[in-house]
């Protein structure tokens, strides 16, 4: 690749400032909040137009170069990760807010628009956006796009697939497209649903329309102390089994409510093995009649300790807690994985319990917090980098959690994506077969495999051979003839 | 094509469930070949290796409630009729999920669910349905105000393609981000990506008690503002159904569901919203159904909210001024069925059209020729313009190269 003369050719399309060759200034791109996984890209470009994230595109389909996009950069499986001998095209500086159409409960929004001003800015009329990864400060409505992210309340609320109605994209061969748009059900196939969550494999949002929801005319929130993780599980199936739907059932350890002490002093309930958050809202007749049966089931299911937020401050304070606990781990262990796998939400007990054997078997320790009402578990895995042995020993726990996830029929990720984490990981998920037919959609949008390559796919298949089964290298790597993406 | 051959190795298949068609079997005017009846998605995939071998188009088809919708396919050659692979595979009520046979119907699934208390929240116009055939179509009703529609509903699917390999993609847990999600590309497609066999879906509780408040009101412009005040406020309904009939009085029709204890309020709070004239009553035997009957032609309107108002009242203007009858209903959160009778004049209907897409446009929104007699879908652009289309095509040529599923029948003459 002539790393100076696509530079230069950037440059002159997108102007000077806006394209970064210098080491120095290179290296804050290097990862994403999967820190473990390094590359330095060729080149960043700091687009601040849709035009000029065409033009970045279209230069890199001409050079076929591959290109990676990025927004704030907080993504968990290394899904902005960058290429070596490629563009990292990062979409922070479109950050406008186009449209706030709350007669229409639509907003308009750039892709480095932050999540959470999607929320302020829709408030004042009485409207928020419903997505809340834990990030929600500072991560952008583009990566949540590329990630399908999710967050506390999408148990009941669903990820950003159900809350995006349409999207403007630079598609991997440069061309400008629209998919959907503020009215509902556009008719054709459903690009849109196949785009949103596809890590940025097919291509970059430019635009983002999203749906605004009405805020809840009541939110109730209530922090209960169990002893055993058990005993809040139990809780967790009553409520579930009542018919009731929280808009958030959250679960923390005790391991990571030390962490979350240390670190936050959000002050939860002393000597509790597992605490759960329950959140209800809707109409107020509504909430009341249905919060007095979660008190009564987590009473019944052995909480020790229930206290129910009088005010928005206390109810942040529950949150608190909850929001910062990866981060809260750094306090009692000086490395950690975060770990992303889903089980049905009734193997719960029998999970956990397999899981603290496991801990045990490879002598590292397991702090879990979890979205316990869809079985979204968060396990952190704690390691010392400076005992010899213990990182590999966590990362093999890490893989092994995982596999204890598919047994039971879960997923590899709920909600931080493939990446390039756990692309290995896909074919035990899903056979040859599943595989190759989701690279024949990535070939119709990428045809030369330029748009995040390395990503989702543990192998490469090359657009327009025969679909069949692939094994061993391709015959076209072995001769040296396409690199491993 | 030498026929007995073929008849031989898709017998060899499915034996006793191999027929050639007779004169019922014609999907949507055109007749086909042979008709098999798999009983499995391994048959299914054996099927569709014997018609790659021998290049058949193949149509699937489920009770058939709706292959009279959208463009009849351009040749027939197998239809795989999917009734056979029908039943609840599993029903985890603990984890809210369901996992079902493409050819079970949805009366069939849904009682399977309501004896755990649980509900597939989505409304079937036609009840005899099949779950394959409502996912194909990506049909849906009045309670997409609260739950959405299957795109938010489907968690997993089993399909076949083309070439008779058999793909999964999603799981059967809810929150799942691991690989590209076949499920929504397959909702919608009409059978021209693959043949679905079998489908994980997210289940809902039922409702403890429901109540309806409706209100009458002079025209259709009324009728959107008060039923748009409802979607706006914090009550929370499950639907906010506008009934447009050709002439007379527009209802509006607010369905809330919960428990008891806090129904009362919410439907004091929707009379207020609805203001005088509004009573809790029964839901009307149209709610869920389509306003057209067998024959009739059905459009789809889609918009933004705003354009609910405008588009009900050029309904009936149109409806004047073309001397064509339309009725109109459906929800108030963009999503509109019009009908109008099978006998209308082409001409005018296509008028009609055109006018209506146009006016949908300015809205956001879209005009899709659902159904309606065969030789007026034939000489009108049953899909209209589409967005996007050259990333279908191309995905269309990744999955069935030859075009031999469903050829015809979608956007852009997929």
């Amino acid at each position: 690749m002539d790393v100076q003369g696509l530079a230069q050719q950037l440059r002159e399309a997108i102007g000077d400032e806006k394209v970064l060759t210098d080491r120095a200034q290179l290296r804050t791109y290097e990862c994403d909040g999967l820190a473990v996984y390094k590359v330095m890209p060729a080149i960043v470009t700091l687009p601040e137009t849709a035009g000029q994230v065409q033009a970045v595109v279209r230069a890199c389909v001409e050079a076929k170069v591959p290109f990676v996009a990025r927004g704030s950069g907080t993504g968990l499986s290394g899904g902005a990760l960058p290429h070596a001998d490629g563009v990292l095209i990062v979409t922070s500086k479109l950050r406008s807010i186009l449209e706030l159409d709350a007669d229409n409960e639509r907003a308009v929004l750039e892709p480095g628009v932050v999540n959470l001003d999607v929320t302020r800015a829709a408030a004042p009329y009485g409207y928020y956006y419903a997505p809340d990864p834990s990030s929600q400060q500072i991560c952008s409505i583009g990566g949540n796009v590329a990630e399908n992210s999710g967050g506390a309340h999408c148990l009941k609320y669903g990820f950003t697939t159900n809350h995006v109605t349409g999207a403007r994209l630079v598609s991997p061969d440069g061309a400008a497209v629209q998919l959907g748009g503020k009215a509902p059900d556009p008719p054709g196939y459903d690009l849109l649903g196949a785009f949103v969550g596809s890590e940025g494999t097919l291509g970059i949002a430019t635009e983002v329309t999203v749906r605004l929801m009405r805020a809840p005319e009541s939110v109730r929130t209530l922090l209960a102390a169990f002893g055993s993780t058990d005993d809040a599980g139990a809780a967790v199936s009553a409520i579930i089994g009542a018919g009731v739907i929280p808009a958030a059932i959250e679960m923390m350890d005790a391991l990571a409510i030390d962490a979350a002490e240390a670190a936050v002093r959000c002050n939860y309930p002393k000597g509790a093995g597992a605490v759960l958050i329950v959140e209800l809202d809707g109409p107020a007749s509504e909430v009341e009649a249905q919060f007095e049966q979660v008190e009564a089931h987590c009473r019944t299911a052995g909480a020790f300790e229930i206290r129910i937020a009088a005010d928005n401050a206390e109810r942040a304070l529950f949150w608190k807690g909850r929001k910062s606990a990866f981060a809260a781990v750094g306090r009692i262990s000086p490395a950690y994985i975060v770990q992303d796998g889903v089980i049905p939400r009734t193997a719960l007990p029998e999970v956990l319990r397999r899981m603290a054997e496991l801990a045990t078997e490879h002598g590292v320790r397991v702090a879990n917090v979890f979205h316990a009402g869809d079985g979204n578990l968060h396990p952190l895995v704690l390691f010392d980098d400076a005992v010899e042995g213990e990182a590999e020993r966590a990362e093999e726990l890490s893989g092994a959690i995982l596999d204890l996830c598919i047994e039971h029929g879960g997923s590899i990720t709920g909600e931080h994506g493939v990446g390039m984490d756990k692309a290995k990981h896909m074919p035990r998920m899903y056979t040859d077969d599943d595989l190759d037919t989701m690279q024949l959609l990535r070939c119709a949008f990428d045809p030369h495999h330029l748009s995040n390559p390395g990503k989702i796919f543990p192998t490469p298949r090359l657009c327009g051979e025969v679909p069949g089964r692939h094994t061993g290298a391709h015959p076209l790597q072995e001769q040296g003839l396409a690199e491993v993406f | 094509m030498n026929d007995g051959a073929v008849l031989d190795d898709l017998s060899k298949v499915a034996d006793d469930r191999v027929r050639p068609a007779g004169a019922d079997d014609s999907i949507d005017g055109v007749p086909p070949g042979y008709v098999a009846r798999p009983s499995s998605t391994d048959e299914t995939a054996e099927l569709l290796r014997v018609a790659a071998h021998h290049g058949l188009s193949v149509v699937a088809k489920g009770s058939g409630t709706k292959q009279d919708w959208a463009n009849p396919p351009s040749r027939v050659d197998l239809v795989l009729d999917t009734t056979a692979m029908a039943g609840v595979v599993e029903h985890a009520a603990g984890d809210l999920i369901t996992i079902v046979r493409a050819g079970t119907t949805m009366t069939d699934l849904q009682s399977a669910l309501a004896s755990a208390d649980q509900q597939l929240a989505l409304d079937a116009p036609f009840p005899s349905a099949t779950v394959g055939g409502t996912v194909a179509t990506n049909s849906s009703g009045p309670r997409r105000v609260l739950y959405g529609t299957l795109r938010d509903l489907l968690i997993g699917i089993t399909f076949v393609r083309a070439d008779g390999v058999v793909a999964k993609a999603g799981g059967r847990v809810v929150k799942n981000v691991a690989g590209y999600d076949f499920g929504k590309l397959l909702t919608g497609s009409y059978g021209t990506l693959g043949v679905i066999t079998e489908v994980a879906l997210r289940c809902h509780p039922l409702p403890t008690t429901q109540r309806v408040v409706s209100i009458d009101v002079p025209d259709g412009e009324v009728a959107a503002d008060l039923a748009l005040g409802v979607l706006r406020s914090q009550v929370v309904p499950s639907a906010v159904e506008v009934h447009q009939p050709a002439a007379g009085p527009v209802t509006v029709i607010v369905l809330i569901e919960g428990v008891e204890s806090g129904l009362g309020a919410r439907a004091d709070a929707v009379r207020e919203l609805l203001g005088a004239g509004a009573a809790i009553g029964d839901l009307p035997d149209s709610f869920g159904h389509y306003p057209f009957g067998s024959g009739d032609l059905g459009l789809k309107i889609t918009t933004t909210l705003t354009g609910v108002g405008p588009i009900l009242s050029a309904a009936q203007n149109l409806g004047h001024r073309h001397d064509v009858p339309i009725a109109v209903r459906g929800s108030v959160a963009g999503v509109l069925y019009a009908a109008m009778p099978a006998d209308s004049d082409p001409v005018a209907a296509a008028r009609v059209l055109a006018e209506m897409r146009a006016l949908a446009a300015t809205y956001d929104g879209t005009v899709v020729v659902l159904t309606g007699p065969v030789e007026t879908r034939r000489a009108l652009d049953v899909w209209g313009p589409i967005s996007g289309l050259d990333l279908m095509r191309r995905l269309k040529d990744q999955l069935d190269p030859d075009h031999r599923l469903s050829p015809g029948r979608f956007v852009g003459g997929i």
